[in-house]
């Protein structure tokens, strides 16, 4: 659906955004790219509707290439791609209805047509008595929720999420990004999002790139990204669970376990001291959830009875490393 | 009468301030007029812009601060060739128009491109993501969204109208201040002078008062 080639941005004062990014979106995946502030992430996302053009590359979204795009072509291509933004970029001056109906009425369509589908798309977003306040009076959550209705007005079928909830506090960000996920599933939507949280990342996610000073550093599902990270970059942004404490000192075998899916629900650890008498000593780990997967991962201190075949159940059960 | 205002005529008041009224008004249309579309492109060849254009961006601005850096007085008596070839007369209210626009249109043009680059950047790129026209932008977003800054600055430039129009009188032009300078000073009739002098600041407050409230009335933050 999407796919970056080579993609270098160098701006006017010779800062290089972006040096050689590829990557690629498939249709109807919610696509996180992140990053810390300056890594290229905002660059990046509106490389994909022409905000930006890229220096050198390839930018391909379904197939048409957006940077040979001019007038009325990336006109009707943008409509097909629609955007929210960390400030909402809602215009103080109108209501949240004519907020919600000016990409129909740029569109030239009919004021029938218009009024009933902003009805519509604010019942979508949870916000159909809402229409005639203007943004100013409502909370940072609202606001973005109606900046959703107003991507979804053209009946889009990508969203660019441009750190959509930087600006919301963690209840409202945990209701706006559930919100995403729902149109994910029920429109088909494809939706690449950028954010500097792996929170964000980890809630509705189906695949990550890591971007550093201009570059993809990593990129994969998220479980793997977000379990098994490899770069230097991202260990430091996920803070690796036990890479930070200090040298455990405990008398006996420590090792790290990591469970998977329905592995997390199960009773593992008891059930293996009681088979191979081993007494287990949790030293640190953290239990959560992925968009649609559960993890854990423990630091386990094992003594007395049959470590090494408790250590070999461990095995059977997760992923266990030293 | 021989009291406080023995001096004053009142109907060369009331026909003075009628004169600096008719300036005002006229020139500050035809200010509005011409400095909005001014700063519309002033802002939008700015850098990062949908137009941005170093050359267009520059030669727009050294005309506009070309024009705001002659003092108006030299303007006023430079004009005159050009206001004859405009409106058939240098003299009388009609005469002072075109001088007091090329004054004050393009310092208007400079409070508008600020309002301007006021707009949130994010609304901006919001409208320009929605497959709106460069037209569209500034009609529907650039404009509405400024409105307050943009009749802010409107309020500043009748202000400086105003003190414009009083200098206007050396070229004969009339209205309050030619009255100041004729009669007040040159004939020292001090109560001419205050009288007009008051009458001025009635206007200024007035026009900062009406300006005040409208740009209350706009704001919608």
């Amino acid at each position: 659906m999407i796919r970056l080639e080579g993609v270098h941005k160098i701006f006017g004062d010779g800062h290089a955004a972006l040096a050689g990014v590829d990557l690629s979106v498939a249709r109807g995946e919610v696509f996180g790219i992140i990053g810390r502030s300056g890594a290229g992430k905002s660059t990046l996302v509106r490389l994909l509707n022409g905000l930006e053009r890229p220096t050198s590359g390839r930018v391909e979204v379904d197939g048409i290439d957006v940077a040979a795009l001019g007038g009325a072509d990336l006109r009707t291509l943008r409509r097909r791609i629609g955007m929210i933004f960390q400030n909402f970029g809602l215009l103080s001056s109108r209501t949240v209805a004519e907020n919600v109906a000016l990409p129909l009425k740029i569109g030239g369509e009919a004021a029938s047509v218009t009024s009933a589908r902003v009805g519509d798309l604010l019942a979508r977003v949870g916000l159909q008595d809402q229409g005639a306040k203007y943004p100013a009076q409502l909370s940072g959550g609202q606001k973005q929720r109606v900046g959703i209705a107003r991507a979804l007005a053209t009946g889009p079928d990508i969203l660019l999420c441009d750190e959509a909830t930087s600006a919301l506090d963690p209840e409202t960000t945990h209701s706006v990004l559930a919100l995403i996920a729902e149109l994910n599933r029920e429109l088909g939507l494809t939706i690449v999002l950028i954010t500097h949280e792996m929170e964000v990342v980890r809630q509705v996610c189906d695949r990550v790139a890591v971007l550093h000073a201009g570059r993809v550093v990593e990129s994969g599902t998220v479980a793997d990204v977000f379990l098994r990270p490899q770069a230097a970059e991202t260990r430091a942004m996920i803070a690796v669970a036990g890479e930070d404490a200090p040298a455990i000192d405990f008398d006996g075998r420590v090792v790290r376990l990591m469970l998977r899916g329905d592995a997390v629900w199960q009773p593992v650890l008891t059930r293996i001291a009681r088979e191979t008498g081993t007494d287990f000593a949790i030293l640190d780990g953290r239990i959560g959830r992925l968009k649609d997967d559960s993890f854990g991962q423990l630091t386990l201190g094992l003594s007395g009875g049959d470590v090494a075949a408790a250590v070999a159940a461990l095995g059977r059960a997760g992923e266990v490393s030293a | 009468m021989s009291g406080l205002f023995a001096n004053i005529d009142w109907a060369e008041i009331g026909r003075a301030t009628l004169e600096t009224l008719a300036m005002l008004g006229g020139s500050l249309v035809l200010t509005i007029l011409i400095g909005l579309p001014l700063g519309v492109v002033l802002f939008l060849t700015g850098p990062g812009q949908v137009w941005a254009s170093r050359i267009g961006n520059g030669v727009v601005a050294l005309i506009v601060n070309l024009l705001r850096s002659v003092p108006f007085i030299i303007l006023l008596i430079v004009m005159i060739p050009i206001t004859v070839l405009l409106v058939g007369t240098s003299l009388g209210v009609v005469g002072a128009i075109p001088p007091l626009v090329v004054g004050a249109a393009p310092f208007f043009a400079r409070l508008v491109e600020t309002a301007l680059r006021e707009v949130d950047r994010n609304t901006v790129e919001a409208v320009q993501a929605m497959g709106a026209t460069t037209r569209d932008l500034v009609l529907r977003a650039l404009l509405p969204e400024a409105v307050p800054g943009i009749v802010a600055g409107a309020t500043v430039t009748a202000v400086a109208l105003v003190s414009f129009t009083a200098m206007a009188g050396v070229v004969g032009a009339g209205g309050l201040g030619d009255l100041a300078i004729r009669f007040g000073y040159q004939r020292f009739q001090t109560d001419v002078m205050l009288v007009t002098v008051a009458l001025l600041l009635v206007l200024v407050q007035g026009i900062q008062m009406l300006g005040d409230a409208l740009v209350r009335r706009f704001t919608r933050r």
